[in-house]
């Protein structure tokens, strides 16, 4: 009962991407292929997952002052885990090489993620391990979707093509740009909330159980 | 050097609106201009302090003795403290300074574009020394703040206009900003 509500949260009721609109910037810059979107998703899904069991192994050691600098300091010893991780894979396999050059200096910022320090400090430091290991895994799921759907939809109205598979010729170049990323994931947000508003409507789904993280990032 | 950098940093490679750097700080914060402002100024300063320090540790201490994995740990954490320490300063030295800057400090240690300059330095072909580092982080937060208080201007009038109701908020920023993306287009035609 308590994992279907946390993957009802996670994905659907509070979801990283199109509910609670954060860790914008990643979202903008790798929503230009499904495929970086993936990857993308992978990376954050990996180090939301791993800085929540650690987190919420430590909740009851870490002081409430210094709570924030030890929290960005797990997160950034995993963001170099992943880092490396897909660096070393990068060299096995050249479709990993592409998403780890396509990230770019996205890849370090995942350190300062909204969303991961979101879930840190309003989620992990006052649950158990098991709920807190879900959380970041629906959590990561959440934002893995919307993040591929985003690109996937670039890429299939830029590109012509998904998952680098060539669909047809019909490209228009805009849905390529950062104005057409604004614009997308603008039209994603205003889709979302309407779909999700009128499900509410007609189901009575319920608003989210977990309350809405107070977060330190603006 | 320094012009190349100056436009590049302020249109060609806006870090908001082009590198999609600060985004969250862009749509949460810009509803006034004043504050947009503010933030601008604070988070300027900031990043030219984070490329003063970062880019020689990075070049003169982690690269020659093979550290330079640990890059990410060591930033943020330069970063955090810069914060701190720099809010403690102002805060004694000139309380006026600090309640128009101090409110915004807090929120800059996880500002993407803070961390996105001391990461950008260590790769762009026109960094070549501390100097240029500076100054990269200089134009960058002045690209920032242009970028900023241009959509707060356009988020106050918006406000007042009657949107449809699933595009308030969040979404018509996002439209909003998707225009002035188109608008700083144009600057990637200039070579130089």
């Amino acid at each position: 009962m308590k994992v279907k509500e946390l993957a009802l949260d996670g994905i659907v009721r509070q979801n990283p991407a199109l509910k609670l609109v954060l860790g914008t910037c990643s979202i903008l810059a790798l929503s230009n292929e499904a495929i970086n979107g993936l990857g993308m998703g992978a990376a954050v899904t990996f180090v939301l997952i791993c800085s929540n069991l650690v987190i919420s192994i430590l909740r009851n050691i870490i002081p409430d002052k210094v709570r924030i600098p030890a929290f960005i300091l797990i997160i950034a010893t995993f963001v170099t885990v992943v880092k490396m991780l897909l660096y070393y894979l990068g060299s096995k396999s050249a479709a990993i090489m592409g998403i780890y050059n396509a990230m770019g200096v996205f890849l370090p910022l995942i350190v300062v993620n909204c969303i991961i320090l979101a879930r840190a400090e309003s989620f992990a430091s006052h649950n158990t391990i098991g709920l807190s290991v879900m959380d970041g895994l629906f959590m990561g799921i959440g934002y893995t979707v919307a993040l591929t759907l985003l690109g996937a939809v670039r890429e299939i109205l830029g590109n012509g093509s998904i998952f680098g598979v060539a669909l047809w010729n019909f490209k228009i170049a805009f849905f390529t740009t950062p104005a057409g990323a604004f614009m997308t994931y603008g039209m994603f947000i205003a889709l979302f909330t309407f779909v999700y508003d009128r499900i509410v409507r007609k189901q009575k789904l319920g608003g989210a159980k977990i309350l809405k993280p107070k977060t330190t990032e603006v | 050097m320094v012009f190349s950098l100056a436009i590049a940093g302020i249109f060609i490679s806006n870090y908001v609106v082009v590198q999609f750097l600060g985004i969250c700080p862009f749509l949460g914060l810009s509803k006034k201009v004043d504050s947009a402002l503010g933030m601008g100024v604070a988070v300027t300063f900031v990043m030219v302090l984070a490329s003063l320090i970062t880019y020689p540790i990075y070049t003169y201490i982690m690269l020659p003795n093979g550290i330079e994995y640990l890059e990410i740990i060591v930033f943020i954490f330069v970063i955090a403290s810069l914060v701190q320490i720099l809010e403690m300063v102002i805060r004694k030295m000139s309380p006026s300074l600090y309640k128009a800057m101090g409110v915004y400090l807090p929120l800059i240690t996880t500002n993407c574009a803070i961390l996105g300059v001391a990461e950008i330095n260590l790769t762009y072909e026109l960094v070549t020394g501390v100097f240029s580092a500076a100054l990269n982080g200089l134009f960058s937060g002045i690209g920032f703040t242009l970028a900023i208080v241009i959509l707060a201007g356009l988020r106050e009038k918006i406000d007042k206009l009657p949107t449809p109701k699933h595009m308030r908020g969040f979404p018509i920023s996002m439209i909003t900003a998707g225009i002035m993306a188109m608008a700083f287009y144009v600057f990637t035609f200039i070579t130089m």
